[in-house]
Protein backbone atom coordinates (compact mmCIF):
# COMPACT_ATOMS: atom_id res chain seq x y z
CA UNK A 1 0.00 0.00 0.00
CA UNK A 2 2.44 2.68 -0.36
CA UNK A 3 0.18 5.22 -2.82
CA UNK A 4 -1.04 5.55 1.16
CA UNK A 5 2.20 7.95 1.92
CA UNK A 6 2.56 10.66 0.07
CA UNK A 7 3.46 9.73 -3.18
CA UNK A 8 6.99 11.28 -4.77
CA UNK A 9 5.48 14.66 -5.56
CA UNK A 10 8.52 16.33 -6.19
CA UNK A 11 11.78 13.95 -7.87
CA UNK A 12 14.47 13.73 -5.98
CA UNK A 13 16.80 16.78 -5.99
CA UNK A 14 19.53 15.01 -4.96
CA UNK A 15 21.11 11.37 -5.12
CA UNK A 16 19.95 9.31 -1.70
CA UNK A 17 23.30 8.82 -0.65
CA UNK A 18 26.66 11.22 -0.58
CA UNK A 19 28.71 9.35 -3.48
CA UNK A 20 31.49 7.84 -1.87
CA UNK A 21 34.25 10.30 -2.72
CA UNK A 22 38.13 9.97 -2.57
CA UNK A 23 39.25 12.52 -3.58
CA UNK A 24 43.29 12.04 -3.07
CA UNK A 25 42.58 8.11 -5.06
CA UNK A 26 43.02 10.25 -8.42
CA UNK A 27 46.55 11.33 -7.90
CA UNK A 28 47.09 8.30 -6.23
CA UNK A 29 50.29 6.38 -8.26
CA UNK A 30 48.72 2.86 -9.78
CA UNK A 31 50.38 0.33 -7.55
CA UNK A 32 48.81 2.42 -4.49
CA UNK A 33 45.23 2.32 -6.11
CA UNK A 34 45.76 -1.24 -7.24
CA UNK A 35 47.01 -1.75 -3.16
CA UNK A 36 44.05 0.16 -2.08
CA UNK A 37 41.63 -1.82 -4.00
CA UNK A 38 43.32 -5.20 -2.70
CA UNK A 39 42.76 -3.77 0.94
CA UNK A 40 39.34 -2.70 0.29
CA UNK A 41 38.67 -6.35 -1.13
CA UNK A 42 40.06 -8.33 1.57
CA UNK A 43 38.34 -6.14 4.44
CA UNK A 44 35.17 -6.73 2.85
CA UNK A 45 34.74 -10.04 2.05
CA UNK A 46 34.10 -11.14 4.94
CA UNK A 47 30.89 -8.83 5.64
CA UNK A 48 29.97 -9.46 2.31
CA UNK A 49 29.96 -13.57 2.88
CA UNK A 50 27.81 -12.61 6.31
CA UNK A 51 25.68 -10.75 4.44
CA UNK A 52 24.72 -13.11 1.69
CA UNK A 53 24.74 -15.83 4.58
CA UNK A 54 21.90 -13.71 6.40
CA UNK A 55 20.09 -12.88 3.45
CA UNK A 56 19.45 -17.09 2.75
CA UNK A 57 18.68 -17.61 5.82
CA UNK A 58 15.92 -14.59 5.70
CA UNK A 59 14.66 -16.21 1.89
CA UNK A 60 14.63 -19.65 3.72
CA UNK A 61 12.63 -18.77 6.38
CA UNK A 62 10.35 -16.75 4.24
CA UNK A 63 10.03 -19.42 1.82
CA UNK A 64 9.23 -22.01 4.27
CA UNK A 65 6.67 -19.63 5.25
CA UNK A 66 6.82 -20.04 9.42
CA UNK A 67 5.76 -16.10 9.41
CA UNK A 68 2.78 -14.91 7.77
CA UNK A 69 4.19 -12.37 4.47
CA UNK A 70 2.53 -9.22 6.42
CA UNK A 71 5.26 -10.02 9.01
CA UNK A 72 8.13 -10.67 7.49
CA UNK A 73 8.11 -9.83 4.12
CA UNK A 74 10.44 -12.01 1.46
CA UNK A 75 13.90 -10.54 0.43
CA UNK A 76 12.36 -10.05 -2.96
CA UNK A 77 8.89 -8.04 -2.02
CA UNK A 78 11.70 -5.68 -0.19
CA UNK A 79 13.85 -5.89 -3.11
CA UNK A 80 10.88 -5.05 -5.20
CA UNK A 81 9.67 -2.41 -3.11
CA UNK A 82 13.31 -0.59 -2.86
CA UNK A 83 13.51 0.24 -6.69
CA UNK A 84 9.62 0.63 -7.23
CA UNK A 85 9.18 3.00 -4.77
CA UNK A 86 12.93 4.42 -5.30
CA UNK A 87 12.13 8.34 -5.71
CA UNK A 88 10.04 8.40 -2.63
CA UNK A 89 12.38 6.35 -0.70
CA UNK A 90 15.35 8.70 -2.23
CA UNK A 91 13.74 11.77 -0.76
CA UNK A 92 12.78 10.75 2.64
CA UNK A 93 16.45 9.57 2.77
CA UNK A 94 17.84 13.01 1.66
CA UNK A 95 15.81 14.61 4.03
CA UNK A 96 17.33 12.19 7.41
CA UNK A 97 20.89 12.43 5.61
CA UNK A 98 20.42 16.31 5.84
CA UNK A 99 19.49 16.33 9.38
CA UNK A 100 22.00 13.74 10.39
CA UNK A 101 25.26 15.51 8.48
CA UNK A 102 24.42 18.84 9.69
CA UNK A 103 23.86 17.70 13.09
CA UNK A 104 26.48 15.92 13.15
CA UNK A 105 28.83 18.77 11.89
CA UNK A 106 27.44 20.96 14.36
CA UNK A 107 27.78 18.57 16.96
CA UNK A 108 32.00 18.29 16.19
CA UNK A 109 32.18 21.97 15.99
CA UNK A 110 30.57 22.56 19.10
CA UNK A 111 31.65 19.62 20.84
CA UNK A 112 35.69 20.53 19.99
CA UNK A 113 34.66 24.58 21.18
CA UNK A 114 33.50 23.04 24.61
CA UNK A 115 36.45 20.89 24.92
CA UNK A 116 39.00 23.51 24.29
CA UNK A 117 37.14 25.58 26.98
CA UNK A 118 37.17 22.91 29.30
CA UNK A 119 40.72 22.00 28.95
CA UNK A 120 41.83 25.54 28.59
CA UNK A 121 39.89 26.88 31.97
CA UNK A 122 39.43 24.96 34.80
CA UNK A 123 36.67 27.52 35.99
CA UNK A 124 34.91 26.52 32.96
CA UNK A 125 35.43 22.99 33.28
CA UNK A 126 33.50 23.37 36.73
CA UNK A 127 30.59 25.39 35.00
CA UNK A 128 29.88 23.32 31.66
CA UNK A 129 30.95 19.77 33.17
CA UNK A 130 27.73 19.33 34.80
CA UNK A 131 25.56 20.93 31.93
CA UNK A 132 27.17 18.95 29.42
CA UNK A 133 26.73 15.83 31.86
CA UNK A 134 23.22 17.18 32.22
CA UNK A 135 22.30 17.18 28.55
CA UNK A 136 23.87 14.08 28.26
CA UNK A 137 21.73 12.06 30.76
CA UNK A 138 18.36 13.81 30.03
CA UNK A 139 16.13 10.74 27.88
CA UNK A 140 16.39 12.41 23.89
CA UNK A 141 12.96 11.08 23.81
CA UNK A 142 11.21 13.05 26.48
CA UNK A 143 12.61 15.99 24.58
CA UNK A 144 11.57 15.56 21.21
CA UNK A 145 7.83 16.38 21.38
CA UNK A 146 9.22 19.80 23.30
CA UNK A 147 11.34 20.40 20.28
CA UNK A 148 8.55 19.62 18.00
CA UNK A 149 6.37 22.50 20.24
CA UNK A 150 9.15 24.70 19.53
CA UNK A 151 10.58 24.22 16.42
CA UNK A 152 7.55 22.61 14.45
CA UNK A 153 7.87 19.92 12.12
CA UNK A 154 10.70 21.10 10.06
CA UNK A 155 14.27 19.80 10.36
CA UNK A 156 15.54 22.12 12.99
CA UNK A 157 14.39 19.57 15.56
CA UNK A 158 15.62 16.70 14.68
CA UNK A 159 19.00 18.52 14.02
CA UNK A 160 19.01 19.68 17.73
CA UNK A 161 18.66 16.06 18.72
CA UNK A 162 21.42 14.84 16.51
CA UNK A 163 23.30 17.79 17.71
CA UNK A 164 22.48 16.46 21.26
CA UNK A 165 22.73 13.22 20.97
CA UNK A 166 26.22 13.29 18.94
CA UNK A 167 27.79 15.95 21.12
CA UNK A 168 29.02 14.23 24.37
CA UNK A 169 31.47 11.84 22.72
CA UNK A 170 33.04 14.81 20.84
CA UNK A 171 33.66 16.43 24.16
CA UNK A 172 34.37 13.34 25.85
CA UNK A 173 36.97 12.68 23.35
CA UNK A 174 38.33 15.81 22.36
CA UNK A 175 38.97 16.41 26.69
CA UNK A 176 40.84 13.25 26.43
CA UNK A 177 42.95 14.31 23.36
CA UNK A 178 44.32 17.90 24.51
CA UNK A 179 44.55 16.67 27.45
CA UNK A 180 46.80 13.34 26.85
CA UNK A 181 49.55 16.39 25.32
CA UNK A 182 53.22 15.07 26.16
CA UNK A 183 53.89 17.72 29.26
CA UNK A 184 57.59 17.61 27.97
CA UNK A 185 56.13 18.63 24.84
CA UNK A 186 54.65 21.49 26.38
CA UNK A 187 57.41 22.81 27.98
CA UNK A 188 59.71 22.37 25.54
CA UNK A 189 56.98 24.53 23.46
CA UNK A 190 57.40 27.17 26.68
CA UNK A 191 61.37 27.33 26.20
CA UNK A 192 60.49 28.45 22.32
CA UNK A 193 58.30 31.23 23.58
CA UNK A 194 55.82 30.23 21.91
CA UNK A 195 52.46 31.52 22.07
CA UNK A 196 49.11 29.50 23.53
CA UNK A 197 47.94 29.56 20.04
CA UNK A 198 50.51 28.76 18.21
CA UNK A 199 51.33 25.57 20.81
CA UNK A 200 47.50 24.79 20.01
CA UNK A 201 47.88 24.56 16.61
CA UNK A 202 51.30 22.98 16.34
CA UNK A 203 51.42 20.53 19.12
CA UNK A 204 47.93 19.97 20.99
CA UNK A 205 45.11 20.16 18.26
CA UNK A 206 47.19 17.60 16.05
CA UNK A 207 47.80 15.61 18.69
CA UNK A 208 44.49 15.45 19.91
CA UNK A 209 43.20 14.46 16.40
CA UNK A 210 43.02 10.68 17.23
CA UNK A 211 41.02 10.79 20.43
CA UNK A 212 38.95 13.36 18.44
CA UNK A 213 38.17 11.28 15.40
CA UNK A 214 37.29 7.97 17.63
CA UNK A 215 34.91 9.90 18.80
CA UNK A 216 33.54 11.48 15.70
CA UNK A 217 32.93 7.89 14.63
CA UNK A 218 30.56 7.03 17.12
CA UNK A 219 28.95 10.77 17.19
CA UNK A 220 27.97 10.26 13.45
CA UNK A 221 26.22 7.19 13.82
CA UNK A 222 24.25 8.25 17.06
CA UNK A 223 23.75 11.71 14.62
CA UNK A 224 21.19 9.31 12.52
CA UNK A 225 19.40 7.92 15.86
CA UNK A 226 18.79 11.51 16.98
CA UNK A 227 17.43 12.51 13.37
CA UNK A 228 15.39 9.16 12.97
CA UNK A 229 13.90 9.73 16.77
CA UNK A 230 13.09 13.62 16.20
CA UNK A 231 11.13 12.06 12.58
CA UNK A 232 9.31 9.76 15.19
CA UNK A 233 7.43 12.39 17.26
CA UNK A 234 6.61 15.17 14.28
CA UNK A 235 7.70 14.77 10.80
CA UNK A 236 6.24 15.07 7.69
CA UNK A 237 9.13 13.12 6.08
CA UNK A 238 12.16 11.86 6.86
CA UNK A 239 13.05 8.11 6.75
CA UNK A 240 11.80 7.63 10.43
CA UNK A 241 8.19 9.15 9.20
CA UNK A 242 8.48 6.27 6.60
CA UNK A 243 8.91 4.32 9.24
CA UNK A 244 6.33 5.04 11.30
CA UNK A 245 3.73 5.25 8.47
CA UNK A 246 4.89 1.67 7.32
CA UNK A 247 3.85 0.00 10.13
CA UNK A 248 0.95 1.75 10.75
CA UNK A 249 -0.09 0.47 7.47
CA UNK A 250 1.34 -3.40 8.22
CA UNK A 251 3.67 -2.53 4.93
CA UNK A 252 6.17 -4.91 6.34
CA UNK A 253 8.40 -4.25 2.61
CA UNK A 254 8.34 -0.87 2.85
CA UNK A 255 9.13 -0.86 6.38
CA UNK A 256 12.33 -3.62 6.01
CA UNK A 257 13.42 -1.05 2.83
CA UNK A 258 13.34 1.88 5.12
CA UNK A 259 15.29 -0.17 8.05
CA UNK A 260 18.05 -0.97 5.25
CA UNK A 261 18.61 2.59 4.17
CA UNK A 262 18.59 3.74 7.81
CA UNK A 263 21.02 1.21 8.48
CA UNK A 264 22.86 2.16 5.30
CA UNK A 265 22.94 5.70 5.87
CA UNK A 266 24.63 5.06 8.98
CA UNK A 267 27.89 2.85 7.90
CA UNK A 268 27.95 5.03 4.62
CA UNK A 269 28.64 8.38 7.36
CA UNK A 270 30.62 6.05 9.14
CA UNK A 271 32.68 5.13 6.74
CA UNK A 272 33.15 8.69 5.67
CA UNK A 273 35.05 9.42 8.98
CA UNK A 274 37.30 6.92 8.33
CA UNK A 275 38.25 8.10 5.37
CA UNK A 276 38.48 11.80 6.91
CA UNK A 277 40.46 9.84 9.55
CA UNK A 278 42.64 8.35 7.01
CA UNK A 279 43.98 11.59 5.31
CA UNK A 280 44.21 13.69 8.75
CA UNK A 281 46.19 11.43 10.96
CA UNK A 282 47.78 8.23 8.87
CA UNK A 283 50.46 8.54 11.26
CA UNK A 284 48.86 7.74 13.99
CA UNK A 285 49.51 3.85 15.18
CA UNK A 286 46.07 2.89 14.47
CA UNK A 287 46.47 3.80 10.87
CA UNK A 288 50.46 2.40 10.38
CA UNK A 289 50.76 -0.06 7.54
CA UNK A 290 54.19 0.33 6.73
CA UNK A 291 57.56 -1.54 7.68
CA UNK A 292 60.40 0.07 10.00
CA UNK A 293 62.82 1.72 8.01
CA UNK A 294 65.68 0.92 10.71
CA UNK A 295 65.76 -2.16 13.39
CA UNK A 296 68.18 -1.00 16.07
CA UNK B 1 79.45 23.29 6.88
CA UNK B 2 82.06 23.13 9.69
CA UNK B 3 82.80 26.79 9.65
CA UNK B 4 79.28 27.50 10.26
CA UNK B 5 78.94 24.91 12.88
CA UNK B 6 82.54 26.40 14.73
CA UNK B 7 81.24 29.68 14.79
CA UNK B 8 80.17 30.28 18.31
CA UNK B 9 76.25 32.21 18.66
CA UNK B 10 76.55 35.50 19.25
CA UNK B 11 75.02 35.91 22.10
CA UNK B 12 77.48 32.85 23.71
CA UNK B 13 80.30 34.93 22.46
CA UNK B 14 79.36 38.15 24.05
CA UNK B 15 78.55 36.48 27.55
CA UNK B 16 81.75 34.63 27.39
CA UNK B 17 83.53 37.68 28.52
CA UNK B 18 81.80 37.83 31.99
CA UNK B 19 82.59 34.13 32.46
CA UNK B 20 78.85 32.41 34.06
CA UNK B 21 76.25 31.77 32.35
CA UNK B 22 74.30 30.22 34.82
CA UNK B 23 74.28 31.12 38.27
CA UNK B 24 72.58 29.38 40.67
CA UNK B 25 72.57 30.62 44.46
CA UNK B 26 70.84 28.99 47.11
CA UNK B 27 68.26 27.01 45.48
CA UNK B 28 65.31 25.55 47.38
CA UNK B 29 62.19 23.90 45.93
CA UNK B 30 59.68 22.29 47.69
CA UNK B 31 55.91 20.72 45.88
CA UNK B 32 53.17 20.78 48.07
CA UNK B 33 50.51 18.75 47.00
CA UNK B 34 47.14 17.46 48.92
CA UNK B 35 48.69 14.83 50.15
CA UNK B 36 52.07 15.47 51.35
CA UNK B 37 55.26 18.33 51.39
CA UNK B 38 58.15 16.66 48.97
CA UNK B 39 61.55 18.80 49.20
CA UNK B 40 63.17 18.10 46.19
CA UNK B 41 66.15 20.42 46.51
CA UNK B 42 67.94 22.53 49.69
CA UNK B 43 70.60 25.12 49.18
CA UNK B 44 71.79 24.55 45.95
CA UNK B 45 74.61 26.92 44.66
CA UNK B 46 76.65 26.06 41.47
CA UNK B 47 78.18 28.26 38.92
CA UNK B 48 78.77 26.85 35.10
CA UNK B 49 80.75 29.15 32.87
CA UNK B 50 80.45 29.86 29.71
CA UNK B 51 81.41 27.08 27.14
CA UNK B 52 81.73 24.92 29.92
CA UNK B 53 80.12 21.21 29.93
CA UNK B 54 79.03 20.17 33.44
CA UNK B 55 77.69 16.59 34.52
CA UNK B 56 75.57 16.40 36.67
CA UNK B 57 75.10 12.59 38.84
CA UNK B 58 72.68 11.58 41.46
CA UNK B 59 69.86 9.29 43.32
CA UNK B 60 66.70 9.21 41.28
CA UNK B 61 64.23 11.48 42.91
CA UNK B 62 66.91 13.72 44.10
CA UNK B 63 66.17 16.80 42.07
CA UNK B 64 67.75 16.27 38.73
CA UNK B 65 65.18 17.12 36.41
CA UNK B 66 63.66 19.86 38.94
CA UNK B 67 67.10 22.26 38.72
CA UNK B 68 67.25 21.90 34.85
CA UNK B 69 63.52 23.13 34.96
CA UNK B 70 64.47 25.93 37.54
CA UNK B 71 67.14 26.39 35.67
CA UNK B 72 64.94 26.88 32.27
CA UNK B 73 61.94 28.82 34.07
CA UNK B 74 59.50 26.29 34.04
CA UNK B 75 59.21 25.48 37.56
CA UNK B 76 59.45 28.54 40.25
CA UNK B 77 61.95 27.80 42.87
CA UNK B 78 60.54 28.11 46.45
CA UNK B 79 63.51 30.13 47.78
CA UNK B 80 66.92 31.19 46.06
CA UNK B 81 67.87 32.27 42.75
CA UNK B 82 68.88 31.63 39.00
CA UNK B 83 70.57 34.12 37.25
CA UNK B 84 70.86 33.11 33.18
CA UNK B 85 73.04 34.59 30.98
CA UNK B 86 73.60 37.36 33.34
CA UNK B 87 69.65 37.94 34.05
CA UNK B 88 67.08 36.73 36.60
CA UNK B 89 65.09 33.57 36.08
CA UNK B 90 61.23 34.23 36.44
CA UNK B 91 59.65 32.58 33.58
CA UNK B 92 60.26 30.25 31.01
CA UNK B 93 64.29 31.08 28.92
CA UNK B 94 64.22 31.35 25.39
CA UNK B 95 67.63 30.99 25.10
CA UNK B 96 68.08 27.11 26.08
CA UNK B 97 67.68 24.13 24.30
CA UNK B 98 65.93 21.63 25.66
CA UNK B 99 66.63 17.87 25.46
CA UNK B 100 65.15 15.16 27.54
CA UNK B 101 64.81 11.47 28.52
CA UNK B 102 62.32 10.61 26.01
CA UNK B 103 63.06 12.24 22.85
CA UNK B 104 59.14 13.84 22.59
CA UNK B 105 58.76 14.58 19.09
CA UNK B 106 55.20 15.00 16.68
CA UNK B 107 55.03 12.13 15.95
CA UNK B 108 53.26 13.47 12.53
CA UNK B 109 55.96 15.18 11.24
CA UNK B 110 59.25 13.93 9.85
CA UNK B 111 62.47 14.09 10.49
CA UNK B 112 63.21 17.65 9.43
CA UNK B 113 59.24 18.61 10.54
CA UNK B 114 60.51 18.22 13.88
CA UNK B 115 63.31 19.76 13.68
CA UNK B 116 61.75 23.14 12.24
CA UNK B 117 59.61 22.82 15.07
CA UNK B 118 61.37 25.07 16.78
CA UNK B 119 61.81 27.63 13.69
CA UNK B 120 58.49 27.59 13.20
CA UNK B 121 57.74 28.62 17.08
CA UNK B 122 60.57 31.02 16.99
CA UNK B 123 59.21 32.27 14.01
CA UNK B 124 62.77 32.46 12.66
CA UNK B 125 64.07 33.17 9.18
CA UNK B 126 62.79 30.40 7.33
CA UNK B 127 65.84 30.19 4.72
CA UNK B 128 68.49 30.34 7.31
CA UNK B 129 66.06 27.44 9.60
CA UNK B 130 66.18 25.49 6.64
CA UNK B 131 69.83 25.71 5.94
CA UNK B 132 70.87 25.24 9.78
CA UNK B 133 68.55 22.37 9.95
CA UNK B 134 70.44 20.93 6.68
CA UNK B 135 73.59 21.10 8.44
CA UNK B 136 72.30 19.24 11.77
CA UNK B 137 70.68 16.64 9.73
CA UNK B 138 74.01 15.93 8.25
CA UNK B 139 76.37 16.43 11.24
CA UNK B 140 73.75 13.91 13.18
CA UNK B 141 74.31 11.58 10.32
CA UNK B 142 70.15 11.62 9.83
CA UNK B 143 70.90 12.37 5.85
CA UNK B 144 68.22 9.95 3.96
CA UNK B 145 65.75 9.91 6.76
CA UNK B 146 64.41 13.62 6.53
CA UNK B 147 60.95 12.56 5.66
CA UNK B 148 61.16 9.66 7.92
CA UNK B 149 58.27 9.86 10.49
CA UNK B 150 59.26 9.24 14.17
CA UNK B 151 58.04 5.56 14.91
CA UNK B 152 60.04 4.27 11.79
CA UNK B 153 63.28 5.72 13.99
CA UNK B 154 65.27 3.61 16.03
CA UNK B 155 65.59 5.31 19.88
CA UNK B 156 68.98 6.64 19.13
CA UNK B 157 67.72 8.08 15.77
CA UNK B 158 65.10 10.09 17.44
CA UNK B 159 66.98 11.34 19.99
CA UNK B 160 69.44 12.72 17.14
CA UNK B 161 66.40 14.67 15.68
CA UNK B 162 65.70 15.80 19.36
CA UNK B 163 69.32 16.78 19.83
CA UNK B 164 69.01 19.15 16.31
CA UNK B 165 65.87 20.36 17.14
CA UNK B 166 67.46 21.73 20.41
CA UNK B 167 70.22 23.23 18.31
CA UNK B 168 68.46 24.34 15.74
CA UNK B 169 68.40 27.87 17.03
CA UNK B 170 71.86 27.86 18.13
CA UNK B 171 71.25 28.25 21.56
CA UNK B 172 74.11 29.61 24.07
CA UNK B 173 73.10 27.34 26.56
CA UNK B 174 71.50 23.41 26.26
CA UNK B 175 70.49 21.69 28.78
CA UNK B 176 69.81 17.74 28.79
CA UNK B 177 67.80 15.51 30.77
CA UNK B 178 68.90 11.58 30.27
CA UNK B 179 68.99 12.71 26.49
CA UNK B 180 70.61 8.77 26.09
CA UNK B 181 69.00 6.91 29.02
CA UNK B 182 66.68 4.82 27.10
CA UNK B 183 69.56 3.73 24.29
CA UNK B 184 71.42 0.56 24.35
CA UNK B 185 74.68 0.97 25.46
CA UNK B 186 76.46 0.72 21.84
CA UNK B 187 74.17 3.61 20.46
CA UNK B 188 74.88 5.28 23.87
CA UNK B 189 78.11 5.58 23.09
CA UNK B 190 78.02 6.71 19.29
CA UNK B 191 75.74 9.59 21.05
CA UNK B 192 78.20 10.62 23.37
CA UNK B 193 80.86 10.86 21.00
CA UNK B 194 78.51 12.65 18.66
CA UNK B 195 77.65 15.15 21.47
CA UNK B 196 80.96 15.18 22.70
CA UNK B 197 81.90 16.48 18.78
CA UNK B 198 78.99 19.43 19.11
CA UNK B 199 79.84 20.45 22.05
CA UNK B 200 83.52 21.23 21.04
CA UNK B 201 82.82 22.27 17.24
CA UNK B 202 79.90 24.94 18.95
CA UNK B 203 80.91 26.28 22.41
CA UNK B 204 77.36 25.78 23.66
CA UNK B 205 77.15 25.46 27.74
CA UNK B 206 76.12 22.14 28.47
CA UNK B 207 74.63 20.80 31.71
CA UNK B 208 73.88 17.29 31.56
CA UNK B 209 72.05 14.95 33.98
CA UNK B 210 72.89 11.58 33.80
CA UNK B 211 72.02 7.84 35.59
CA UNK B 212 75.49 6.82 33.70
CA UNK B 213 79.26 7.65 35.78
CA UNK B 214 80.85 6.82 32.84
CA UNK B 215 78.89 9.21 30.47
CA UNK B 216 79.00 12.16 33.28
CA UNK B 217 82.86 11.32 33.54
CA UNK B 218 83.55 11.22 29.72
CA UNK B 219 81.83 14.56 28.88
CA UNK B 220 81.70 16.87 31.89
CA UNK B 221 84.61 19.01 32.60
CA UNK B 222 82.81 18.84 35.49
CA UNK B 223 81.12 16.67 37.28
CA UNK B 224 78.54 17.35 39.85
CA UNK B 225 77.48 14.70 42.41
CA UNK B 226 73.78 15.13 44.36
CA UNK B 227 72.86 13.18 47.32
CA UNK B 228 69.45 11.50 47.53
CA UNK B 229 66.47 13.70 48.58
CA UNK B 230 66.38 16.22 49.05
CA UNK B 231 68.39 17.01 46.75
CA UNK B 232 72.11 18.75 47.75
CA UNK B 233 75.29 18.83 45.97
CA UNK B 234 77.46 16.58 47.42
CA UNK B 235 80.70 16.97 45.58
CA UNK B 236 82.11 18.78 42.28
CA UNK B 237 84.45 17.09 40.64
CA UNK B 238 86.87 18.87 38.21
CA UNK B 239 87.77 16.20 35.41
CA UNK B 240 91.46 16.36 34.71
CA UNK B 241 91.26 15.18 31.26
CA UNK B 242 92.25 16.82 27.83
CA UNK B 243 89.57 19.05 26.02
CA UNK B 244 89.39 16.70 23.29
CA UNK B 245 88.97 13.22 24.00
CA UNK B 246 88.85 9.95 22.19
CA UNK B 247 86.11 7.88 23.91
CA UNK B 248 88.40 4.75 23.51
CA UNK B 249 91.60 6.01 24.95
CA UNK B 250 89.51 8.09 27.81
CA UNK B 251 87.48 4.87 28.93
CA UNK B 252 90.85 3.16 29.54
CA UNK B 253 92.57 6.22 31.13
CA UNK B 254 93.55 5.80 34.82
CA UNK B 255 92.43 9.31 35.34
CA UNK B 256 89.00 8.05 33.77
CA UNK B 257 88.62 4.79 35.87
CA UNK B 258 90.06 6.11 39.30
CA UNK B 259 87.52 9.12 39.11
CA UNK B 260 84.68 6.98 37.61
CA UNK B 261 85.16 4.39 41.16
CA UNK B 262 85.38 7.46 43.70
CA UNK B 263 81.92 9.03 42.30
CA UNK B 264 80.75 5.27 42.06
CA UNK B 265 81.77 4.86 45.78
CA UNK B 266 80.42 7.96 46.91
CA UNK B 267 77.02 7.46 45.18
CA UNK B 268 76.85 3.87 46.52
CA UNK B 269 77.73 5.45 49.88
CA UNK B 270 74.52 7.39 50.04
CA UNK B 271 72.44 4.30 49.60
CA UNK B 272 71.27 4.49 46.39
CA UNK B 273 72.28 4.06 42.86
CA UNK B 274 70.89 6.50 40.21
N1 LIG C 1 55.45 18.68 39.79
C1 LIG C 1 55.76 17.98 40.89
N2 LIG C 1 54.86 17.90 41.91
C2 LIG C 1 55.16 17.22 43.04
N3 LIG C 1 56.31 16.60 43.25
C3 LIG C 1 57.25 16.64 42.28
C4 LIG C 1 57.02 17.33 41.05
N4 LIG C 1 58.11 17.21 40.27
C5 LIG C 1 58.99 16.47 40.98
N5 LIG C 1 58.48 16.12 42.19
C6 LIG C 1 59.16 15.36 43.23
O1 LIG C 1 60.41 15.94 43.46
C7 LIG C 1 61.39 14.95 43.63
C8 LIG C 1 62.51 15.16 42.65
O2 LIG C 1 62.04 14.85 41.35
P1 LIG C 1 62.96 14.93 40.05
O3 LIG C 1 63.51 16.29 39.95
O4 LIG C 1 62.16 14.45 38.91
O5 LIG C 1 64.10 13.89 40.41
P2 LIG C 1 65.20 13.22 39.46
O6 LIG C 1 65.10 13.86 38.11
O7 LIG C 1 66.49 13.48 40.14
O8 LIG C 1 64.91 11.77 39.41
C9 LIG C 1 60.70 13.61 43.48
O9 LIG C 1 60.44 13.09 44.74
C10 LIG C 1 59.42 13.94 42.78
O10 LIG C 1 58.41 13.08 43.20
MG1 LIG D 1 64.62 13.02 36.29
Amino acid sequence: MPEVISPAARPAAEPPEPAATTPDDADLPKSRLAQRAGRLLSAAWRPALLLVLLGLGWWAITAAEVFPAYLVPTPGDVANELVTEREMLARHTWVTTYETVVGFLLAAVIGMLAAVLIVYSPTLEKALYPLILFAQVIPKIAIAPILVVWFGFGPMPKVILAVLIAFFPVVVSGVAGLRSTDPELLDLSATMGASRWKTFRKIRFPNALPHLLAGLKVAVTLAVVGAVVGEFVGADEGLGYVLLLASGNLNSSLLFADLILMSALGVVLFILVEAAEALLIPWHASRRQGVPLTTS
Amino acid sequence: MTETMTTQPAAATQRQNDGTTIDITDLTCTFTSRRKRTTALTGVSLSVRAGEFVSIVGPSGCGKSTLLKIVAGLVPPSSGEVRLLGRTVTGPQREIGFAFQRAALLEWRGVRANILLQAEMRAMDKRKAAARADQLIELTGLTGFENALPHELSGGMQQRVALCRALLHEPPVLLMDEPFGALDALTREHMNVELHRIWRETGTTVVLVTHSIAEAVYLGQRVVVMTPRPGRIERVYDVDLPAVRDYGATMSSPTFEKLAREIRVLLGASGHHG
